[in-house]
Parts: C-alpha cells; sequence; structure tokens
C-alpha cells in the first residue's frame, strides 16, 4: 500500500476544445476513503473522474494517480489498477455478459475462471449468455461491476453507480465500495443523491463552476 | 499481474471477429454490394468480352481497396468513448489495440478479397495466373489496407474532424498499393518479375505499421 495520497490534484486544470471544463482543482484522496463527489449538471464530474482515470491529460497544474505523474508515460502502468463505471456501459453490445468479462480477463490477465464468477457474485449467473445488447441497462452496469470484481481496483470511480439498479444490486455496489476501500484502495463517487453518498463517503466535495469546494 | 503484447492482441482480434460475426457488417453488407459494384461496371461500359478481360482485374482492385478501406475504417471507428476506456483501464496497450485491430479487419478483408475476386472470375473471365504471388499480393494488400484503414479510423476517433478527413488520409498512401497489385498482376501476365512491386507493397505496409505502433499513444489521448 502506497503511504502518499492514491489522488493528488494540485491546481489542476483541464480544457477540453475550447472550453475550460476544470480550472484550479485541488483534491487528494487518501488510501481508504470514500469520496463522494457533487455538482450541478455540466459542472465537469465526468471530467474529473476522467482526469482521475488518467484518460485525460492536465492543461494546466499537476496530478498524481497511483504515484503516477498524469502528464508523464508512467499513467498507463497504473490504469489496470483503476476502475471506472461511467453512465454509458462500456461494454460491448455484440458479446454476451460473460464474453464482455472474458474479453476484459484475457486483456487485464486475470484467470478467466473468474469472469463466471464474477457474472454470479453479482446475480448473473444465469444470464451469462445473453447478449449485451438485449439485456437491461441495470444487466449492463451489474456485468460492469461483476469486471470491477474480477479485477483488484485501487482506485475506483463511479459515475452515479446507483442508476438504474435494484436494491440487490445497489448492496452489491455499496459492498464493492466498502471492500476497496477496506483493502486500501479508495474511491471516488459521484452522485446527485446526497443522502445515499452521505452514509457511505468518508467526506464529500462539490464540484461547481469547474472548480472545486 | 501483466499479459504480454500479444496476448493482449488476440484478446482484441477475438473480441472483434465475434463483433462481426454478430452485427454481419462485411459478410451482409460491404461483401454483397462489393459485388454489386463489379456488376454495375459492365453495365456501364459495355459488355464486350475482350474490353471488360482487359479492364477486369484493374476493376477488381480499386473495388478491393475502396471497399477495404471503408472496412477497416469502420473497425476500426466502431468503439464508444466508454467502451474505449474501458479497455484502457484494463490496462489495454494502445499499440496492441491498433495491432489487433487491423489483424481482424486484415483476416476480413481476405474473406473480402476471396468472395469478391470468384466474382471477378466469373463476371470478367479474368484469368488467374501466378497463383502463388498472386496469394502473397492478396495477403500484403489485405495488411496494407487493414492496418492504412485501422490508422485512419483511429485518427478520426481522436480529432473533431471525423470522417471527412478519411478520404484525404486514405487516397494518397493507398495509390502505392493499388499500383503494386495491379502492376503485379500484370507483370504475372506477362512474365516478367514483379518482385519491385511486392517490395513497394511491403515498404508501404511496414511503413503505415510503424507509424500505427509508434502514434497509438499519442492518437489515445488527443
Amino acid at each position: 500500500m502506497t503511504e502518499s495520497p492514491l489522488v493528488e490534484l494540485d491546481g489542476v486544470g483541464v480544457r477540453i476544445g475550447s472550453t475550460q471544463i476544470l480550472r484550479d482543482v485541488d483534491l487528494e484522496v487518501d488510501a481508504g476513503e470514500v469520496v463522494g463527489l457533487f455538482g450541478a449538471n455540466g459542472a465537469g464530474k465526468t471530467t474529473a473522474l476522467r482526469l482521475m482515470a488518467t484518460l485525460i491529460r492536465p492543461a494546466q497544474g499537476t496530478g498524481r494517480v497511483l504515484g503516477a505523474d498524469l502528464t508523464s508515460p508512467e499513467r498507463y502502468d497504473v490504469r489496470r489498477r483503476i476502475g471506472m463505471i461511467g453512465h454509458t456501459p462500456g461494454i460491448f453490445p455484440e458479446l454476451t455478459l460473460v464474453e464482455n468479462l472474458l474479453y476484459a480477463a484475457r486483456v487485464a490477465g486475470v484467470p478467466s475462471e473468474r469472469a463466471g464468477e464474477a457474472l454470479s457474485a453479482v446475480g448473473l449467473g444465469g444470464a451469462a449468455d445473453r447478449l449485451a445488447g438485449a439485456s437491461s441497462h441495470g444487466m449492463q452496469r451489474r456485468t460492469e461491476f461483476a469486471r470491477e470484481l474480477m479485477i483488484d481496483r485501487s482506485l475506483l470511480l463511479l459515475d452515479e453507480p446507483h442508476s438504474a439498479l435494484d436494491r440487490d444490486a445497489v448492496d452489491l455496489v455499496e459492498g464493492l465500495i466498502a471492500r476497496t476501500a477496506a483493502e486500501g484502495g479508495a474511491v471516488v463517487v459521484v452522485s446527485h443523491d446526497r443522502d445515499r453518498i452521505n452514509k457511505i463517503a468518508s467526506r464529500t466535495v462539490e464540484l461547481a463552476g469547474g472548480t472545486l469546494s | 499481474m501483466t499479459t504480454g503484447f500479444w496476448h493482449q492482441v488476440s484478446a482484441v482480434v477475438h473480441r472483434d471477429l465475434l463483433r462481426e460475426r454478430r452485427r454481419g457488417d462485411v459478410l451482409w453488407i460491404t461483401i454483397p454490394f462489393g459485388a454489386i459494384a463489379l456488376l454495375l461496371i459492365p453495365l456501364a461500359v459495355g459488355t464486350d468480352a475482350i474490353l471488360l478481360r482487359q479492364i477486369g482485374p484493374g476493376m477488381y482492385w480499386v473495388i478491393v481497396m475502396l471497399f477495404g478501406v471503408l472496412v477497416s475504417v469502420g473497425k476500426a471507428s466502431n468503439e464508444t468513448l466508454p467502451q474505449q476506456d474501458a479497455s484502457a483501464l484494463l490496462g489495454l496497450d494502445p499499440a496492441a489495440g491498433f495491432v489487433g485491430r487491423a489483424t481482424s479487419a486484415t483476416l476480413l478483408l481476405l474473406i473480402f478479397e476471396v468472395v469478391v475476386g470468384v466474382v471477378a472470375v466469373g463476371l470478367y473471365d479474368v484469368s488467374i495466373i501466378g497463383i502463388p504471388w498472386l496469394i502473397v499480393t492478396l495477403i500484403i494488400v489485405a495488411i496494407g489496407l487493414a492496418l492504412l484503414g485501422t490508422l485512419t479510423g483511429s485518427i478520426v476517433n481522436s480529432t473533431s474532424a471525423g470522417t471527412a478527413l478519411v478520404p484525404l488520409l486514405v487516397a494518397p498512401l493507398s495509390v502505392p498499393l493499388l499500383l503494386g497489385a495491379t502492376q503485379s498482376y500484370e507483370g504475372l501476365r506477362l512474365g516478367h518479375s514483379i518482385l519491385s512491386w511486392v517490395l513497394l507493397m511491403v515498404a508501404v505496409v511496414l511503413i503505415v505499421a510503424i507509424i500505427g505502433v509508434l502514434t497509438a499513444r499519442p492518437l489515445q489521448e488527443t
């Protein structure tokens, strides 16, 4: 486990095209923390998650995630330890649910047996051979959570993780969040549901006009 | 635990071929349209058998080039941003992603070349000569077009210009392949050595492959 914060953003700004999405963002997330990130639509929450996932480089300021500088090639080496679940499922609709997980396992270097186990763990063992495109949004999200269960992540970035999920799936998500934090990882959760996040987060921050408060 | 480069390449190839099997873009759309294009040409230029035999090989390669680039560009640019993000966060090496997409496109293009080739032989009475060299040419052209289309697709994905860039990027780079393919066939027909044309195509393939691998990371970032 690293002693330094898992996420360190110092005066970070992000531009997409000619639009300044984030400006002067300072944030530290330590191991074991669950941070709730609130903000209105268009405040830059999704961009902040993609920045912490090392998928976007900052235009201003400095940042490190899992010890890797966000502007250096070392960020590629830590990506496999970062899990992100966004609004739109990042799975392939033409593949079955289990094929999506098998693809993830093969790329990530995880034993393929874990795919079936993870799918069963999220209650989709009986739907393994169903095409993702023919599955409900909730099932697609469960499949994404199965992927995160299958791969050991140190940092979990979740965008509205409770949406489209039934009660059982919500319990699964909250279990995954608790497990990641308990194992020395960290979780950043974007949500509009303040009550729910206040119950599970160690602290919360607000993003407004591209800046954290 | 980390996986090797080629293990990731094989995962991407397997994924893309599964997606194609379910979507059928190449098998049920591109191949029939390629065959129809070959069928329409005699309607436009006349059905003179000698003329068709003369222009047949050239028409075949033009159709392969145009449809081939469309196939590989389509394959390279049919991932949504969340899908790309998810793959990146699995630790997929961008270069492995490029090679994997190009490999699956190569396999699909080989099928396209063979099926459309059979149609060309039937419609234009094209002679099949120098089979070993012809196979080498078909493979090199398939690899070249797949690499070119995959590189173009990656550029399209990473810029706001979108698909408007495709013709500008593809046209100049596909000319050496078209020249190499048509001149190789002509050389075989006349009994000349085609080595120089094969080397030209191999050089194009190597250049595009190196550019594709080296630019895979920067293109993923933009």
